[in-house]
């Protein structure tokens, strides 16, 4: 029998994001068609769910499995492992999605304010969109993963096309509805050969298959297990925007709602990668020799289609998509170097967590940005940037940061990042995906150049205009990212050491697998 | 006289493929709805097939899953056409290209 009060705590970040949604929808019946709070029940639930987290994260170290069943129904004699498992890597991801959410909201109210009346509607998928999150973070089996996945997915489209009144919103929506219910669909196509070979969609279970193919129930079908890996792949390339599974993405970007925007590029990125690094690195390492070079290659493509599909982009959040693809495509680097080790003993998947964590930040910190900016010239073309510098010095200064951050220029936290990813590239034995990395990083430098020139140098056509008033949520976004992206460079050592522990959580058999 | 697993996962393999080949060949969004529900039909009816196959009880729990979370999307997804139809009059992938680049 699962013990009900243990669910409890190792779920209560979970419970309190579910009790905060079903909180705000009804204040919005309550207060349906006046101006409501719903915003700031939102920020509560997910300060509430991050404390919860933090105190979890804290009190109770290592690994808990929830759902775990040695009843009947298990298998003789033994245990089924837990569906959802609460440990350190469970929680770092927690405190990423909640945290990065907590931004998007304080730097999006004012932008949704005026353009949507379904104030309540909004702020409770957003909160479930971060729920969907933390499930994928702690899934460890095949059906947990799959809802979690479509959890996250359809929520994600709804608020993509979220301002239903906006032709271009809904197009955005509609691209990536079609392209993920495809891709979904694959995704369980190849989870249910999964379970056909190994008779059990338990992750760990699975993975005892993978090192030892005797135990498959049907002999003779192992091999289809890595085209079943492959699908399943696919399903989660799609959700992080790995070339080329990545066509909705710029549309989706460039459609959705900013606030929206900035939550889709960090929030189902970091989700997914937390799938990934779980399930290939920590359950399915024995099988890297197969499963390294298509992964080499999504990095491949990634990184060079991202960075130089950017280089054309007039419009500026959908500059970002491809720049967000381009970074997915190094934090891949650092999945694809099994073994590796570089910065203070930071193992690969370490370095990819850190990469994820200074991401988060400066991708967050420059969304607040071109929000404040949207709201104030009402486009995000890059003409809109044009005087920002003479506008508003806050926002064209700290946007420079970011885009240096993004870029990899000493001493900020997107150049420590980049060190230590391909410094793992390079002693985990991808040479040439790390050559290919700095080339593209240095090609990326034109693109954010022109959104800085436009800042700095262009001359405005129609007259002066006045000064941009920033508001006290943007500038709080703003100064938190520059804090982060300063301190997290200038002094990274502490979260290294963060980055490092909790892939020592998730990973005892990449220390055997790094050792051959 | 039981039907062997692999007659089940041939059968779905087809359908699957019919599934991808609509998705692929049709213009229309709401055939092309109809076809991604014919792939997770297909989809559902592997988990079943293996889960008789191998005596497990999860797959069948799956397949509830899974046709819960399709009726949730096609939900979602006509609400778009119907939102799509609106401000364009028509419902063809081929008109729906504001955003390019």
């Amino acid at each position: 029998m699962p013990h009900i009060p243990s669910i409890l705590t190792h779920f209560s970040p979970e419970l309190i994001l579910v009790v905060g949604m079903l909180l705000v929808l009804t204040y919005d019946l309550w207060v349906r068609g006046r101006e409501g709070l719903q915003a700031n029940l939102a920020i509560i639930t997910t300060v509430l769910a991050l404390v919860a987290t933090l105190v979890l994260w804290v009190t109770m170290p290592g690994s808990h499995p929830v759902f775990e069943a040695c009843g009947p129904g298990a298998k003789a004699g033994t245990c089924r492992p837990g569906a959802f498992i609460s440990d350190d890597f469970t929680h770092f991801f927690r405190v990423l999605g909640l945290l990065g959410t907590l931004l998007v909201l304080i730097s999006g109210q004012t932008y949704m304010r005026g353009r949507t009346a379904f104030k309540g509607e909004f702020y409770a998928l957003v909160l479930s969109a971060v729920l969907a999150m933390n499930l994928m973070a702690g899934a460890n089996d095949l059906i947990v993963i799959a809802l979690a996945i479509e959890f996250l997915s359809i929520t994600s489209y709804i608020l993509t096309a979220f301002l239903r009144h906006d032709g271009l919103s809904i197009e955005g929506g509609l691209k990536y509805f079609l392209y993920g219910s495809i891709t979904s669909a694959a995704m369980l196509f190849g989870m249910s050969y999964l379970l056909g070979i190994g008779g059990s969609t338990s992750v760990p279970a699975l993975a005892a298959i993978a090192r030892n193919p005797e135990l498959a129930q049907v002999q003779g079908y192992a091999n289809i297990m890595l085209p079943a890996l492959a699908l399943v792949l696919a399903g989660i390339a799609f959700k992080i925007a790995l070339v080329p599974f990545h066509q909705w993405s710029p549309d989706a970007y460039q459609a959705a709602p900013t606030p929206v925007t900035a939550f889709l590029s960090v929030g189902p990125k970091a989700a997914g990668f937390a799938v990934l690094i779980r399930l290939f690195v920590g359950s399915f390492s024995s099988l890297s020799a197969s499963w390294l070079g298509t992964m080499g290659l999504l990095c491949l493509l990634s990184m060079v289609v991202g960075n130089v599909a950017a280089l054309t982009q007039g419009n500026v959040k959908r500059m970002m998509a491809y720049s967000s693809i381009a970074q997915a495509g190094y934090m891949l680097l650092g999945v694809v170097s099994l073994g590796g080790k570089t910065l203070m003993g930071l193992d690969s998947v370490g370095a990819v967590l850190f990469f994820i964590l200074t991401y988060v930040f400066t991708n967050l910190g420059a969304f607040a940005v071109i929000i404040a900016v949207e709201q104030a010239t009402g486009s995000a073309e890059l003409g809109a940037y044009r005087g920002l510098m003479r506008r508003s010095p806050l926002l064209a200064v700290s946007l420079v940061v970011f885009f240096l951050s993004l870029v990899g220029v000493p001493p900020l936290a997107g150049f420590v990042a980049k060190f230590a990813v391909f410094g793992a590239a390079v002693t985990g034995g991808q040479v040439p995906l790390a050559v290919v990395g700095v080339l593209t990083g240095v090609v990326s430098v034109v693109y954010y150049f022109g959104v800085v020139r436009e800042m700095f140098f262009g001359a405005s056509e129609e007259g002066q205009p006045g000064p941009i008033r920033v508001g006290m949520g943007t500038t709080f976004v703003v100064l938190v990212a520059l804090l982060m992206t300063l301190v997290v460079g200038l002094w990274p050592e502490p979260f290294i050491t963060l980055a490092n522990n909790v892939a020592h959580s998730i990973a005892p058999a990449l220390q055997a697998a790094g050792g051959h | 006289m039981s039907v062997p697993p692999g007659h089940f996962m041939a059968l779905s393999a087809i359908l699957f493929s019919i599934g991808v080949l609509g998705v692929l060949l049709r213009r229309n969004v709401i055939i092309v709805l109809m076809s991604v529900e014919l792939m997770l039909n297909a989809v559902n009816l592997t988990w079943i097939a293996a889960g008789r196959a191998l005596g497990d009880i999860d797959s069948h729990i799956f397949v509830f899953f899974s046709l819960t979370v399709a009726a949730a999307e096609v939900a979602v997804g006509l609400a778009l056409v119907v939102a799509i139809y609106r401000s364009l009059g028509r419902t063809d992938v081929d008109d729906i290209s504001m955003l390019n680049g």
